[in-house]
C-alpha cells in the first residue's frame, strides 16, 4: 500500500512538473511578444504597446541587420520608432559575414524576420521566394534611378537604401610627411594628387616603406588581414575592380563564366598590399579588420582600404589619433587602361526586402517602419545622424547628406565629373561566397608562400563557373 | 490485476513525459533530417523532393571525402594520445601519494569549459608561440591539425582520466597482493591484471574518444575556421558549412549529415563489440 502512495504521488509530481513546464513556456512567450523595458513602469509601458500594437495593424517588425557596424544605431532607431508609434522593432544583428546563415536560420522560425537585406541579384536568386513584390510600395517608388532596383518581371523584389563608395583611405599627414622628406627617391609624385595610376602608386608606396621609420611607421598600407571580419574587403571588394572591368570590355553586367582578364592586375595590387605592408605576409591570415582599422587609427600605416562605412571603426579605436581633416581617399589603381580617370568604387550590396511570407499585418507594419524611417522628418534625421547612410531616396536632398570624413571625401570624388566611378557591378554578380571564400583562401595561401599565383586564376575561373552552374540549376 | 499489467500501468506515466521530449527533441527531427536528405530546400519548412541526386552532388566535388579522411586521421590520433596520457595519469594518480585529490580536479577542469571559448583560447596561445617565426595557425594545414590534437588532448585527457580511475581502483586488492606474492614484477602485474580487469574503462573511454573526435565541431570552428582553405575542415563544419554558407547545397548538407550519422553509429558500434569481447569478469 505504501509503495502504491508513493508511485502515485510520483506520477502526480511528474505531471505537475511537465504542466509547470508548459505553464512556463507560455508565460516566456507573452514576454517576447512584449519585451518589458527596463524602467520601474514596465508593466505599464508592455500594456500600453500591447494596446497600440493591436490598435494599430497588430503587424510586427523583424529587422535583421546585414551592416555590423551599425548594430547600435539601427536599436536607437528602433527605439524611437517605438517611442513616435508605439510599434515594437525587434533588430538582430548577424556578425560579420555570417548574413547568409543567420538568415537561413532565422527564416525557418516561426517568428521570422519581415524585413531582411539580400546583396543584390544573386542574393535574389536564392530568396526570390521570400521576396515580397514591392512596386506598390511608396519607397520603392522613392528611388530615383529605377535601374538600381532588383526586379524581375514588372515586380520590384529589392530595394536598396544607401550609396557607399570604396578606396584607399589615406591619411594625409603621413603622405605630407614624406612628400617633405629629404632624400625620398624621385618617383614623379610631389603630393597626394599627383598619383593617378598605379605605376605612381607602387613607386610612391615602395619609396615610403624605404623611409618608414624616418616616417614613423610601421609599413605603408595596413594588415591586409584575412581573417573573415577583413577578408571581404579583398576577396570581395578588390577583386572587383578587375572583374567589374571586365565586364565593361565586354559590355555586360554578368558572365556565365570569366576569363579572368585582369588577373595580373590583380597580382599587382594585392603583391603592393602584402609588401608595403605593417606585418609580413605569412601573418595576414590571422589578422582581422579590427587590427587594420587600429593601425590606421594609430597612424602606423598610411593607406586603409575601406569604405565609407568605416569612420566609426576607425575612430572608436583604442588610442585613435587620426582626426577627420587627416582623411582622404585615393581610388584603387591596378594598372588598367584608363585609370587616370578613375574614380572611387561606388554602388550598394544593401537592398531591402520584405519577407513575402510574413503575414500582411507584419508586412503592412515592416513597411510602414521603412516608410517612417526613410520618409519622416524624424526618421531622416537619425538616419543621417546615426545610421550615416546616403540614401538614395527622393525624400533625401542633398543636405540630409551624413557629416562624415570619409562621406565627405567620397562626395568629392563623385562630384568631379571628370571622374568615372567604378561600379559594383562584378561583385553584386559574384556567383556565390563559396566563390568568395576559394578566391579568399587563395590569396591568403599566396601571400603566406605556400601557393601559386596560377592556382589562383585557375581555381577562380573554375569555381565562378561552377557555382554559376549550380545558381542556374 | 496482474503483477505484470501493473507494472505496465505504471510504466506510462514515468515514460511518457520523457518520451514525448525525446520524440520531440530527437525522433522527429531525425526522421525529418532523413526526409530532407533527399529534398531541395532553402528553409527547412518548405521543400521539395528531388530523390537521390543529394547524395550524387555529395561526391561530385572532393570536400566531403577531403574532410572525411582528415577527420579519421584526427580522430586516429587522438583516440591514442588521449587514452594513453589519461591512463599514465589515472596510474599516477592512483598511488596514494598526497594531494591527488588536488591534481584530479585539476585535471579535470578543462572538461568544464565549452569548446567555443577552448577553441579561441588557444588559438591566442599557439598564435602566440608561432609568430616568433612569422607563422600562423592557419598558415599550414599541419600546424591546424595538430593544434586540434592539442585542443582535444587537453579537454578529454582529464574526463578519461577520472574513468579510469575509477577502473583502476576497482581492481581487487586480493589478486593483486596474490600477484605480487607469486613474484609478478609491475610490468606484469600491469599488462596481466590491471589491464584486463580495467578493459570495461576502456570500452567506455575508447568510445567516448571516438565519437567526440569524429564530431567535433566547435573547437575546429574557433580554432581553424576550417582555414587554410578547407583543409582542416572536419566532417560536422564541412555539414554546417554546406547547410550555411553555400547556397542551393541544403540538401546536400542534410544528405552529407545522413551519411556521417551512418558512419558514426557503424564505427561505434564495431567498436563497442570488438572491445566488449576483450572484457574478462574478476
Amino acid at each position: 500500500m505504501r509503495k502504491k502512495i508513493l508511485c502515485a504521488s510520483m506520477c502526480v509530481a511528474m505531471a505537475a512538473s511537465a504542466l509547470v513546464g508548459c505553464g512556463s513556456d507560455k508565460e516566456e512567450e507573452t514576454t517576447t511578444k512584449a519585451p518589458a523595458s527596463d524602467d520601474a513602469d514596465a508593466d505599464a509601458d508592455a500594456d500600453a504597446d500591447a494596446d497600440a500594437d493591436a490598435d494599430a495593424t497588430g503587424g510586427k517588425v523583424y529587422y535583421l541587420n546585414f551592416k555590423p557596424e551599425s548594430e547600435e544605431q539601427w536599436k536607437k532607431v528602433a527605439d524611437a520608432y517605438k517611442e513616435a508609434t508605439g510599434v515594437e522593432v525587434k533588430i538582430v544583428t548577424a556578425a560579420s559575414g555570417t548574413y547568409e546563415s543567420t538568415l537561413k536560420a532565422e527564416m525557418s522560425k516561426d517568428e521570422a524576420p519581415t524585413l531582411f537585406q539580400i546583396n543584390g541579384p544573386v542574393g535574389y536568386q536564392t530568396w526570390k521566394d521570400y521576396c515580397m513584390d514591392l512596386s506598390s510600395t511608396d519607397f520603392a517608388n522613392w528611388v530615383a534611378d529605377k535601374s538600381m532596383l532588383v526586379t524581375e518581371g514588372d515586380g520590384v523584389y529589392g530595394v536598396p537604401y544607401c550609396v557607399e563608395s570604396y578606396g584607399l583611405i589615406v591619411n594625409k599627414t603621413i603622405f605630407a610627411n614624406y612628400f617633405a622628406l629629404e632624400g625620398r627617391a624621385d618617383t614623379g609624385c610631389n603630393s597626394l594628387e599627383d598619383i593617378n595610376t598605379f605605376a605612381k602608386l607602387k613607386a610612391v608606396a615602395d619609396d615610403m616603406q624605404a623611409n618608414k621609420d624616418a616616417l614613423g611607421i610601421k609599413g605603408v598600407f595596413t594588415s591586409a588581414g584575412m581573417d573573415s571580419s577583413s577578408d571581404w574587403r579583398f576577396k570581395t571588394h578588390l577583386l572587383n575592380v578587375a572583374i567589374t572591368a571586365e565586364f565593361n570590355d565586354a559590355g555586360v553586367t554578368d558572365m556565365d563564366e570569366i576569363e579572368f582578364k585582369y588577373a595580373d592586375n590583380f597580382k599587382q595590387i594585392w603583391d603592393l598590399y602584402i609588401t608595403d605592408a605593417t606585418c609580413e605576409p605569412s601573418l595576414l591570415a590571422q589578422k582581422t579588420g579590427g587590427d587594420a582599422a587600429a593601425e590606421f587609427a594609430l597612424a602606423e600605416a598610411a593607406i586603409y582600404q575601406n569604405g565609407v562605412w568605416a569612420w566609426g571603426d576607425i575612430s572608436s579605436s583604442e588610442g585613435a589619433k587620426v582626426t577627420e581633416d587627416e582623411i582622404g581617399y585615393l581610388p584603387i589603381y591596378m594598372g588598367l587602361e584608363g585609370e587616370e580617370k578613375q574614380g572611387l568604387c561606388t554602388g550598394t550590396e544593401n537592398y531591402f526586402c520584405v519577407n513575402a511570407k510574413a503575414s500582411e499585418a507584419d508586412q503592412k507594419a515592416t513597411i510602414a517602419f521603412v516608410e517612417w524611417v526613410f520618409g519622416s522628418e524624424e526618421g531622416k534625421a537619425l538616419v543621417k545622424d546615426e545610421l550615416k547612410f546616403l540614401t538614395m531616396f527622393t525624400t533625401f536632398t542633398p543636405d540630409d547628406a551624413p557629416a562624415d570624413p570619409l562621406m565627405k571625401a567620397a562626395a568629392a570624388y563623385a562630384s568631379n565629373t571628370e571622374l568615372t566611378s567604378v561600379a559594383w557591378v562584378g561583385m553584386n554578380h559574384f556567383p556565390s561566397e563559396e566563390f568568395k571564400n576559394v578566391v579568399g583562401a587563395d590569396m591568403t595561401a599566396y601571400a603566406a608562400g605556400s601557393a601559386e599565383w596560377q592556382t589562383l586564376v585557375d581555381n577562380c575561373i573554375a569555381a565562378w563557373a561552377e557555382e554559376k552552374a549550380l545558381a542556374a540549376e | 490485476m496482474t503483477n505484470r499489467r501493473k507494472k505496465i500501468l505504471y510504466f506510462i506515466p514515468f515514460v511518457l513525459p520523457t518520451l514525448i521530449a525525446f520524440m520531440i527533441a530527437f525522433v522527429i527531427p531525425f526522421f525529418q533530417g532523413i526526409y530532407l536528405s533527399f529534398c531541395k530546400f532553402t528553409t527547412v519548412n518548405d521543400a521539395k523532393w528531388v530523390g537521390l541526386e543529394n547524395y550524387e552532388k555529395i561526391f561530385k566535388t572532393s570536400d566531403f571525402t577531403d574532410a572525411l579522411w582528415f577527420t579519421t586521421k584526427f580522430t586516429v590520433v587522438s583516440i591514442i594520445t588521449v587514452n594513453v596520457f589519461a591512463f599514465l595519469l589515472a596510474l599516477a594518480l592512483t598511488r596514494k601519494v598526497k594531494g591527488t585529490n588536488i591534481f584530479r580536479t585539476i585535471f579535470f577542469m578543462p572538461n568544464l569549459i565549452g569548446g567555443i571559448v577552448l577553441g579561441y583560447i588557444w588559438q591566442a596561445i599557439l598564435n602566440s608561440i608561432l609568430n616568433n617565426w612569422d607563422l600562423t595557425l592557419v598558415g599550414n594545414a599541419d600546424y591546424g591539425f595538430w593544434g586540434l590534437v592539442i585542443i582535444m588532448n587537453w579537454q578529454m585527457i582529464g574526463y578519461m582520466m577520472i574513468i579510469y580511475i575509477a577502473g583502476i581502483q576497482n581492481v581487487p586488492a586480493d589478486v593483486l597482493e596474490a600477484a605480487k606474492i607469486d613474484g609478478a614484477t609491475p610490468t606484469q602485474t600491469l599488462f596481466r591484471i590491471t589491464i584486463p580487469l580495467v578493459m570495461p574503462s576502456f570500452t567506455i573511454c575508447l568510445f567516448l574518444t571516438l565519437s567526440n573526435s569524429f564530431k567535433m565541431f566547435d573547437q575546429n570552428l574557433a580554432l581553424t575556421d576550417g582555414k587554410p582553405g578547407k583543409e582542416t575542415m572536419m566532417l560536422a563544419y564541412n555539414i554546417h558549412y554546406t547547410m550555411y554558407t553555400r547556397n542551393f547545397m541544403e540538401g546536400v548538407a542534410q544528405a552529407k549529415a545522413v551519411i556521417f550519422f551512418i558512419i558514426v553509429a557503424v564505427i561505434g558500434f564495431a567498436q563497442l563489440v570488438l572491445t566488449r569481447s576483450k572484457e574478462v569478469e574478476s
